[in-house]
C-alpha cells in the first residue's frame, strides 16, 4: 500500500518560535488517519506545510507521491482541504463559496452538492457575513466533501458543529472511507477519532509521541490494581499481560491488560484477597497524558499510571527518555507503540 | 433617547480603544502636525521678506486652479496666514480621514468581525461603542488641533491665529466623525460604511472647489455646504470671524444625534438597509480566480470611476469659468500674455488638475494593491491557495485593478474632463485627445506606488501598509516641494515629478519609459517574493 503523505524530520520555526520540531506522519492510502495533538502542538502548521502554504526548513515532505511545495498547484487538484478558523467573503453566499472552490479544484458533483446541503442542512443563499461559525464549517466542508479527489485534509472540521451535524459528518467520512479516499483528520473530540480513524498519530510540542492503530492504541487500555493479599503471590510476573509489577510483601500493584483479567485475578484470589482496588485507565489518559506539557505530573488525572509508567522501564522496549517527575514522556522511536 | 444604563461601559471601551491605537494614533498626529509646522518653519525661512511675501500672494491670489485646489485667498499674507491658507482644507481633510476611520474601526468594523459581540455580551450599554468610537475621534481631534495650535504659538505665529488652526482642524474631524457614526449603522459592512462616510468626504471637497475656483465673484456661496471649508472661512491670521465655528460645531451635534437615533432601530450585526439572500450557486463565470477579485475589487473601483467621472465633469465645466472670472483683471491679462495668451493660461489649470488627480489615483492603486493582504491577513487566501489556483495566478487576479483599474480611472476622469471642456469650448475633437492625454500621462507614476505596495506585499507582506506612506510622501514632495524650494535630488524621489505637464508642455518618452520599467520591476519582484515565501496568518 502507497502511503498519501510521508513526513519526517519535519521541522519548521517562526522568528525564534520552534513550531515543529522533527515530526513524522505516515498516512497510508485509503486510511482515515486521526491527528491529536494540544493545542499549539503544530497541527495546523502540519496541514499548512503539506498544503505548500508553508515552506519546511528541514525533514522530507511527500504528499500523493509529489513535493507539496513545488508542485502545489498540480497537487491541489487532487486533494481538499477544511480550516480550523473557516473564514468566509462577506458579500459571497455559502453556495456561491462552495461552487468557486469546487471549481477552482476541478469540478463539483452537483447531485452530491445537493444532497451535503440537505444533509448539513445549510441555507446556500445566504451572505458570509451572516453565517455563524458552525455554519461557516459547514460550508467550507460542503465544498470539501463534494468535490472529487484522492485526499481529504480536515483541521479540527467538527469545532462549531451541533452532535446532529457532528453525526452527519461521521457518516460522510465513512463514506468517504468506503470510497476509497484517505482522509487526514485532526480533531481534539476523542470519541470522533474513536469512531472514525484507522490510524492515530499524537502530537505534541510538534514531535510525534505516538502513532498506531486504533487497537494498538486500545490495547494501551490496562486496568491498574493495587491488592493487599494474605500470602505473597505466586506465579504473577510470568503472568501474559502483567505490566509494571511491584510486589512489596503481601502489597501488590500492577498494570494488567484487559483481556487477562480474568487469569490474574484468579492467581491474586489463590493467594487470599485482603483487599482490591482496580483502576481501568482510559484512552482519554493516554491523551491526557500526552497533553500535559507540565512535567510536574499534577495536572494528570492518574498520578498512578502515571508514576507506573516511569518506573516501567522494562516494559517499553526501546522507549526511552523518561523525565523523573511524572507525566513528561518524551517519545523516540519513528512510529513505536507500547505493547 | 437616554435609558438606563445605556451608555454603561463607555469609559472602559474608550480606554480600550485608546490603547488599541495607540501607536496609530501617534503616527497620525505626528504627521498632521509635523505637516503644518515644518510647512510653517520652512514658509518662514523661504519668503523671509515682505517682498517675497507680496510675490507669493500675487501668484495665488487669481490662479484658479490653486483656489479650487487650496481656497480662497483673504488679502495679504504674512508667513502663518500663508501657511493658514495652504494646509487649511487640507489638514481639514486628514482630519476628517482619520476621524471617520477611527469610528467606523471601533463600530462597524468591530461589529462586523463578531469582537463587539463579545463586548456587548457584558456589562455595556447600547450607545457604549458608538459613544466610545466618536470619544476617540474627539480625543484624536482635540490632541492634533491642541498639539498644532501650541505648536504654531512656540514658533512665533500669532496666539488668536493659531488657535483658530487648531479649532478649526479639530471641529473639521469631529463632524466627519459624526458622519461615520451615521454610516456606521447604515450599511453590514465596514468597507461600505467607510465608502459611503468617504463619499461624503469627496462630495465637501468637490462642493468646495467648484466653490472657490472662481474666486469671490464665482459660486463661493457653495462653499459654505462644505465643511472642508469653514476651518479656513475662521480666517485664522488675518481677522478672525469666531461666529463660523457655530457652523460645525451645530452639524457635528446633529448629524451625530441621528447617529444615536438609529441605534436603537437595528439588530446587532444588521445595517438598515438589510441584507437581501443571494443566489444559491455561483453563475458559470464564476470559476477563476480573476471572476472573485472582480467581485472583492468591483465596488470599490466603481465607487473611484464614478468619483473621478465626476470629478472630472464638473472640473471640465468650471474650467472655462474660472478663466473667464480673472480675464478682466488686469494683473492676470499681464501674466496671461507673458505666458502665450489665455489658451496657455487654461493650459496651465488643465495640467494642475490632472497633476491633482494623477495623485490621488496612486491611493486607488495602494488600495486595489491592499487587498492582497487583506484577504493574506483574513486566512480567506488559505482555502483558495488549497486549490488549484496558483500564487501568480491568485496576485495578478488582485494586480490587474491596481494597473488596469488605476488606467481606468484616469480614462473616466481625462474623458469627461475632455467631453465636457471642448463642448463648451465647441472644440471637442482637439480638446478631448488633449485632457485624455493629459490624463494618460499620469499612470505612470501611480503605477510605481502601486506597484511598490506590491513588492512590500510580496517581500514584508506586514509592512504592505507602508504604500500608504509612500503616496504620503508622494503628495507632500508635490504639493510642497517647489515652495520649498526643495533640492531636485529629494523631489527626484516622488515619481511624479518626472511627467511632464501637459495639455502644453511637451512630452519626451524616456522619463515615461523609465517609470514604467521601475513599475515592471517593483511587480516582478513582489511577485516572485511573494511565491517564495510562507502564507503569513497573524
Amino acid at each position: 500500500m502507497t502511503n498519501a503523505i510521508s513526513v519526517s524530520g519535519l521541522r519548521k520555526s517562526f522568528g525564534r518560535t520552534r513550531a515543529l520540531d522533527g515530526l513524522d506522519l505516515t498516512v497510508a492510502s485509503g486510511e482515515v488517519h486521526g491527528f491529536l495533538g494540544p493545542n499549539g502542538s503544530g497541527k495546523t502548521t502540519t496541514i499548512r506545510v503539506l498544503l505548500g502554504l508553508l515552506r519546511a526548513d528541514a525533514g522530507q515532505v511527500r504528499l500523493l507521491g509529489g513535493d507539496p511545495w513545488r508542485d502545489a498547484v498540480s497537487l491541489h487538484r487532487r486533494l481538499a482541504y477544511v480550516p480550523g478558523d473557516v473564514t468566509l467573503w462577506p458579500g459571497l453566499t455559502g453556495g456561491e463559496v462552495i461552487d468557486l472552490l469546487g471549481r477552482l479544484r476541478g469540478g463539483i458533483d452537483p447531485k452530491r452538492r445537493a444532497d451535503l446541503l440537505e444533509r448539513f442542512d445549510l441555507d446556500p443563499t445566504k451572505k458570509g457575513r451572516a453565517y455563524s461559525k458552525g455554519t461557516r464549517q459547514k460550508v467550507a466542508l460542503v465544498a470539501a466533501l463534494a468535490s472529487d479527489v484522492e485526499l481529504l485534509l480536515l483541521d479540527e472540521p467538527t469545532s462549531g458543529l451541533d452532535p446532529l451535524m457532528e453525526e452527519v459528518f461521521r457518516q460522510c467520512v465513512d463514506e468517504e472511507r468506503d470510497n476509497g479516499r484517505t482522509v487526514l483528520l485532526s480533531s481534539h473530540i476523542l470519541a470522533e477519532v474513536e469512531a472514525l480513524c484507522d490510524r492515530v498519530s499524537i502530537i505534541r510540542e510538534g514531535r510525534t509521541v505516538e502513532t498506531g492503530t486504533l487497537a494498538e492504541l486500545r490495547h494501551l487500555r490496562r486496568t491498574s490494581i493495587t491488592a493487599e493479599l494474605a500470602d505473597a503471590p505466586d506465579g504473577l510476573a510470568g503472568l501474559a499481560g502483567v505490566h509494571d509489577l511491584t510486589v512489596e510483601g503481601h502489597r501488590v500493584h500492577c498494570e494488567v491488560d484487559t483481556a487477562q483479567l480474568d487469569a490474574v485475578l484468579g492467581t491474586l484470589s489463590r493467594a487470599g484477597v485482603r483487599s482490591l482496588v482496580s483502576q481501568p485507565p482510559t484512552l482519554e489518559e493516554l491523551f491526557l497524558q500526552h497533553y500535559d506539557t507540565v512535567s510536574n505530573g499534577n495536572t494528570v488525572s492518574n498520578g498512578n499510571t502515571v508514576s507506573n509508567n516511569n518506573t516501567a522501564s522494562n516494559n517499553n522496549g526501546g522507549r526511552g527518555g523518561k523525565t523523573g517527575t511524572g507525566a513528561h514522556r518524551q517519545a523516540t522511536g519513528k512510529g513505536a507503540v507500547r505493547s | 433617547m437616554r435609558t438606563n444604563g445605556s451608555f454603561v461601559g463607555t469609559g472602559a471601551l474608550t480606554r480600550f480603544a485608546l490603547r488599541r491605537d495607540r501607536i496609530m494614533l501617534a503616527a497620525w498626529i505626528y504627521l498632521i502636525v509635523i505637516t503644518v509646522l515644518g510647512t510653517l518653519y520652512s514658509y518662514k525661512s523661504v519668503y523671509s521678506t515682505p517682498q517675497e511675501l507680496a510675490t507669493f500672494t500675487n501668484a495665488i491670489k487669481d490662479n484658479a486652479s490653486i483656489l479650487a485646489i487650496t481656497g480662497p485667498s483673504f488679502g495679504e499674507y504674512t508667513v502663518p496666514a500663508a501657511t493658514a491658507w495652504k494646509l487649511g482644507t487640507w489638514v481639514g481633510g486628514f482630519t476628517g480621514v482619520l476621524s471617520l476611520l477611527l469610528v467606523i474601526r471601533h463600530t462597524r468594523a468591530e461589529e462586523e468581525t463578531g469582537r463587539l459581540e463579545l463586548i456587548d455580551s457584558t456589562v455595556v450599554g447600547r450607545y457604549a461603542a458608538p459613544t466610545a468610537a466618536l470619544l476617540v475621534a474627539v480625543i484624536a481631534n482635540v490632541l492634533i488641533g491642541g498639539i498644532n495650535a501650541i505648536g504654531l504659538i512656540a514658533l512665533g505665529a500669532p496666539a488668536a491665529g493659531s488657535v483658530a488652526m487648531g479649532v478649526g482642524m479639530c471641529l473639521t474631524g469631529c463632524v466627519f466623525a459624526a458622519v461615520a457614526a451615521v454610516t456606521a449603522q447604515i450599511t453590514t459592512s465596514a468597507t461600505g460604511a467607510r465608502g459611503l462616510a468617504l463619499t461624503v468626504l469627496g462630495a465637501a471637497f468637490l462642493v468646495r472647489a467648484v466653490g472657490d475656483g472662481g474666486g469671490p465673484r464665482g459660486l463661493s456661496w457653495l462653499s459654505w455646504l462644505s465643511p472642508l471649508a469653514w476651518g479656513p472661512r475662521m480666517r485664522p491670521f488675518t481677522v478672525e470671524r469666531w461666529w463660523v465655528l457655530a457652523i460645525p460645531l451645530i452639524v457635528m451635534l446633529v448629524v451625530g444625534a441621528v447617529g444615536y437615533a438609529l441605534v436603537p432601530r437595528r439588530d446587532f450585526g444588521d445595517g438598515l438597509l438589510p441584507d437581501r439572500p443571494g443566489p444559491a450557486t455561483a453563475a458559470r463565470s464564476f470559476s477563476n480566480p480573476f471572476a472573485l477579485a472582480w467581485r472583492l475589487q468591483r465596488g470599490v473601483l466603481l465607487t473611484w470611476v464614478i468619483s473621478y467621472a465626476l470629478f472630472g465633469a464638473v472640473l471640465g465645466s468650471i474650467v472655462k469659468m474660472f478663466v473667464d472670472v480673472v480675464r478682466d483683471n488686469p494683473e492676470v491679462s499681464t501674466i496671461m500674455a507673458r505666458m502665450g495668451g489665455q489658451g496657455a493660461y487654461t493650459d496651465l489649470m488643465v495640467s494642475a488638475m490632472m497633476s491633482l488627480f494623477g495623485l490621488v489615483a496612486s491611493a486607488y492603486a495602494v488600495q486595489a494593491t491592499q487587498r492582497l493582504r487583506t484577504e493574506e491577513s483574513s486566512r480567506r487566501v488559505e482555502p483558495l491557495l488549497a486549490t488549484g489556483t496558483s500564487r501568480i495566478g491568485w496576485a495578478l487576479s488582485h494586480v490587474l485593478f491596481t494597473v488596469l483599474g488605476t488606467a481606468a480611472l484616469m480614462v473616466a476622469f481625462g474623458l469627461c474632463f475632455g467631453l465636457v471642456d471642448g463642448a463648451r469650448e465647441g472644440t471637442l475633437g482637439h480638446t478631448v485627445g488633449a485632457d485624455l492625454m493629459a490624463a494618460l500621462v499620469q499612470l505612470p507614476a501611480a503605477w510605481v506606488l502601486g506597484a511598490l505596495a506590491v513588492t512590500l506585499f510580496g517581500l514584508w507582506p506586514r509592512l504592505t501598509g507602508l504604500g500608504w506612506a509612500a503616496v504620503a510622501i508622494a503628495v507632500v514632495l508635490t504639493d510642497l516641494g517647489t515652495e520649498l524650494r526643495l533640492p531636485q535630488l529629494v523631489m527626484d524621489i516622488s515619481p511624479y515629478t518626472h511627467l511632464p505637464k501637459l495639455p502644453g508642455g511637451t512630452v519626451t518618452s524616456t522619463p515615461l519609459l523609465w517609470l514604467l520599467a521601475v513599475t515592471v520591476l517593483l511587480l516582478v519582484v513582489g511577485l516572485i517574493g511573494f511565491r517564495r515565501r510562507d502564507i503569513d496568518t497573524p
